[in-house]
């Protein structure tokens, strides 16, 4: 990503800040706020430069931009939760007239949690699992509003009540590791607002959460906003959200505010080439209607922003050859809990009676929401997790019945992509060596002729040969995963189970290791079996699509069929929770459920109902009961 | 907070090029040096045979005490034998016993510590069983005992030593291990195929190398304090091999009227073991695998 040194941003007086209808006071007022942090060095590096914004009361703003684009750290020096001999901050944060960067520690800290809250990422991380949620909410009401425990106990209970907690006065008492996630991040809510704050900042705060749940929490989100009247400052990097949430929206790059604006200008008629580029790179759902072949991202030029049209799909799968895979019935259970004497306790049913086929040239997506198996069913295909019963057909092979040098022969026809191009990757060793290994391991060939290889490969998924020389930690994410890619690729495998292996890169950055995934199947007529629970990605890229709930797939059938018209009530509402890219979807009414994602552990021994499938179309079959 | 990540991976180097010195590193590294430097080259450093009495000189104290003399700078013992060339020759089996006896504990330990960890299952169950067995046991009369009944050469000592100290490395690098099989590229290996010995030998050892070189250092000082309990009760090395322990045992009878007897020997295991200690501890700021990305 690199963006001509000639092109500047314009000056703020040349962009004409389009404000929305209330235009009262404003509670945030942001101006030419720099942020500079010490480097290892000791010199300091400037991460955020001449940011300039307002909030409005009831007024969401959207900070966008991907990973390092410095939208925590404008929220951290919001907060002045940076070190202060570590940072740099000048400009001025006005908060209700007064300038935030000039006030003492101790007048900042009556400000943070009561006039500015914060809501983080991570509702696990983010509790004191040893203290009651009703410990944690009134803690807040006492250290800011003097209350005594009984009045803020009784504030506290109302608190988790308006944030819709089911059984509220029950979770009182409860710790944190008894809710659900959607849960801890309602409690997070309801600690940060309930000393009524002016502004809310909510840093990634459904990123974590699984996308019915997201939709829950941003719409929980939006009816308390419209009660209390506060601003919030929204920072994500999913142009989705923004398109639900944001009135205005900012987009950062590289320290640098490139584009401001309504939200709904933003998405018609992005003027920054970057914001361009940004949207067009986000999956949308809904843009593949009518097309029945997989298709790639458009490249977009960081520059230009024009966007070059990619190369028309060519139908890659094979319908007249046997499938490459073939599993059948297949079921996985772990169990949990322990007896003093004889057996486990509980199982957790991660796979539950399973069938598919996967053709050559075939992207067949296993998609749903956290702990539905789709990733044990991956594993369970690799035998890297054993299934209980079961078949499963790998090239006309039934690998349950191999040993273990039929095993790891079986690993040369069937590889593995992970999510985290962090962990994936040993960081002890150069990356000609990861991607040798497979091949040595096997002895494909010989150390000298590895290496040719390993360079054919690099270069095959867009690196280039000296890249062997390196080591893991000198790669971005992108560049990792493509490492994956290649350390895969390096068996020559017919089959690869791709487990949510995009799902930790930048929009951008995604994209284009998508559209190396497709060129791949093309050129390789590889098999994906593509885990994901993006449902726009999977939209743009796959043939077949599996939707799985509580380990048992509810529907399956060509993408076409399960994204135009699906049948499974549970289909539709993951589809339906999936935030669109119309702005204009904002004004609509917030619908709030509180439906959880019922959890998969069972009683030992407890055998799930018969499932019957009807079919709804060609090659379209939907779980009846 | 993403953002923040990004950036500190960004400037993540490779940890081991990556160890600048700190003043203390120094000084205990230069400590040591002199130790080892002392120990090799004892025979030429030594101004006398450290096993010879000389009655004539006996208690003679160092020189800047009154009645001391240049002919022995640091004195000598009540059988007039040379403090210096003493504690000069100590040196060898102080620093033998500790080294060596640290080889052969983490070797097996970290054998035993990598089977329980990657294995699990009954297999762990049974090994920690061992360790947990070994803990409990008091050491000095496991040491007494088996000393007692097979007699007590250097090698015997070293040997015994190992063989009773592996526990602290067995348990570091399980708990290590168990951390480590969780990541993914642990799982890439098996997903590629890799044979499992291979996979610990290539992946997982080298992640666990960190905090092996870190209770390596810290286990050579606590050896060293061992080794001298051990000759102080006189079940270490025998005599005429001249131990600290033994000369701090010696030395207990004359703290009132010659006091570099004691004091001598107790400064030496006190500075060598200190260096090791806080050597240990700057090797564990820098080269914990938690602090890594």
């Amino acid at each position: 990503m690199t963006m001509a040194s000639g092109q500047e941003f314009p000056k703020d007086n040349e962009m004409p800040e389009t404000h929305s209808p209330a235009s009262t006071r404003p509670v945030l007022s942001v101006s030419n706020l720099t942020t500079a942090l010490r480097q290892r060095d000791g010199g300091f590096q400037t991460i955020i430069d001449d940011i300039t914004f307002d909030i409005a009361p009831k007024e969401t703003l959207a900070i966008v931009g991907e990973s390092g684009s410095g939208k925590s750290v404008t929220a951290l020096s919001i907060m002045r939760l940076l070190g202060g001999k570590s940072s740099r901050i000048s400009g001025r944060v006005e908060l209700a007239g007064r300038n935030l960067l000039d006030l003492t520690e101790p007048q900042m800290r009556a400000i943070r949690g009561n006039d500015i809250a914060m809501i983080f990422q991570e509702p696990m991380t983010s509790l004191n699992p040893l203290m009651t949620v009703g410990a944690q909410i009134t803690e807040v009401l006492i250290r800011h509003r003097g209350m005594t425990q009984t009045e803020a106990r009784r504030e506290s209970l109302h608190m988790l009540e308006r944030v819709r907690i089911p059984e509220a006065r029950a979770r009182l008492d409860e710790y944190p590791h008894r809710l659900s996630g959607g849960m801890r991040q309602r409690v997070m809510i309801a600690m940060a607002l309930v000393c009524k704050p002016r502004l809310l900042i909510a840093d990634e705060p459904t990123t974590a959460l699984d996308v019915t749940i997201q939709a829950q929490t941003l719409a929980l989100m939006k009816i308390l906003q419209e009660e209390e009247g506060m601003g919030i400052l929204f920072i994500t990097h999913d142009m989705g959200v923004v398109s639900e949430v944001a009135d205005r929206t900012l987009v950062m790059l590289r320290g640098k505010a490139v584009e401001r604006g309504s939200t709904a200008e933003l998405f018609a008629s992005p003027r920054h080439s970057y914001a361009r580029a940004l949207l067009a790179a986000v999956p949308t759902l809904g843009t593949m209607e009518g097309v029945a072949l997989p298709q790639r991202f458009p490249a977009i030029d960081q520059v230009t922003g024009k966007a070059a049209l990619p190369p028309p799909p060519v139908d890659t799968v094979s319908a007249d050859e046997p499938p490459v895979l073939r599993v059948r019935n297949l079921t996985t259970r772990y169990a949990v809990g322990r007896r003093l004497i004889g057996g486990p306790k509980f199982a957790i049913h991660a796979v539950e009676n399973v069938s598919f086929d996967l053709r050559k040239g075939e992207t067949l997506a296993l998609v749903g929401e956290s702990g539905c198996g789709k990733s044990t069913l991956g594993r369970s295909v690799l035998r890297l997790v054993e299934p209980k019963s079961g078949e499963i057909q790998l090239q006309g092979t039934d690998i349950r019945k191999l040993d273990t040098t039929g095993l790891r022969r079986m690993r040369r026809s069937a590889q593995l992509i992970f999510q985290d191009p962090y962990a994936s990757l040993d960081p002890r060793y150069r990356v000609g060596t990861t991607i040798a290994e497979p091949i040595l391991a096997h002895g494909l060939a010989s150390r000298a002729e590895a290496q040719e290889r390993v360079a054919r490969l690099l270069e095959r998924v867009g690196l280039s040969a000296d890249a062997a020389n390196r080591y893991p930690h000198e790669f971005s994410g992108g560049q990792r995963q493509r490492i994956s890619i290649a350390r895969a690729l390096s068996l020559e495998p017919a089959m690869i189970v791709a487990d949510e292996a995009v799902s930790a890169l930048d929009v951008s950055i995604k994209a284009q290791v998508l559209n190396l995934m497709l060129d791949l199947q093309e050129s390789l007529r590889l098999a994906y079996l593509f885990i994901s629970h993006d449902m726009a990605v999977v939209e743009r890229i796959s043939h077949r699509v599996a939707v799985m709930y509580l380990g048992e797939v509810v529907e399956i059938g060509p993408r076409n069929a399960v994204f135009g018209n699906p049948q499974h009530p549970y289909t539709r509402k993951l589809l339906a929770a999936v935030p669109k890219l119309e702005p204009s979807r904002r004004d609509r009414k917030p619908m709030l459920s509180n439906d959880e994602i019922p959890s998969p552990i069972r009683a030992a021994g407890y055998e799930p109902p018969k499932r019957s499938y009807r079919m709804a179309g060609t090659d379209h079959f939907v779980c009846e009961n | 907070m993403a953002d923040i990540h990004i950036l500190a991976t960004g400037r993540a180097s490779s940890r081991l090029a990556d160890l600048r010195l700190s003043g203390v590193a120094i000084v205990c590294i230069g400590i040591l040096t002199i130790f080892i430097l002392m120990a090799i080259f004892a025979a030429f450093i030594a101004p006398y045979e450290p096993s010879l009495p000389d009655l004539r000189a006996r208690l003679a104290p160092p020189m800047w005490n009154e009645g001391g003399t240049t002919a022995h700078i640091l004195g000598t013992d009540h059988l007039g034998r040379d403090m210096l060339s003493r504690l000069v020759y100590g040196s060898r089996i102080a620093l033998l016993v500790g080294f060596f006896g640290v080889i052969v504990a983490s070797l097996i330990g970290t054998a035993i510590g990598l089977i329980a960890g990657f294995v699990g299952g009954a297999v762990d169950s049974v090994l920690m069983a061992v360790v947990n067995t070994l803990l409990a046991v008091p050491n000095t009369l496991l040491y007494i005992t088996v000393l007692a009944v097979f007699g007590q050469s250097l090698t015997l000592l070293i040997i015994v030593i190992g063989c009773i100290n592996w526990t602290t490395f067995a348990r570091v690098v399980r708990g290590e291990v168990l951390s480590i099989k969780q990541r993914e590229f642990i799982e890439a290996s098996r997903a590629i195929g890799q044979r499992p010995i291979v996979t610990i030998i290539r992946h997982i050892l080298p992640n666990v190398l960190g905090p092996i070189i870190v209770i390596a250092t810290m286990n050579v000082a606590m050896l060293i304090i061992l080794e001298a309990t051990l000759s102080f009760l006189g079940l270490g090395v025998q005599p005429p091999t001249v131990t600290w322990g033994r000369m701090l045992a010696d030395g207990r009878d004359y703290v009132a009227t010659a006091w570099w007897l004691a004091a001598l020997p107790g400064v030496m295991i006190t500075l060598l073991t200190l260096s090791l200690i806080f050597l240990g501890d700057w090797l564990r700021d820098r080269l914990d695998t938690r602090s890594d990305q």
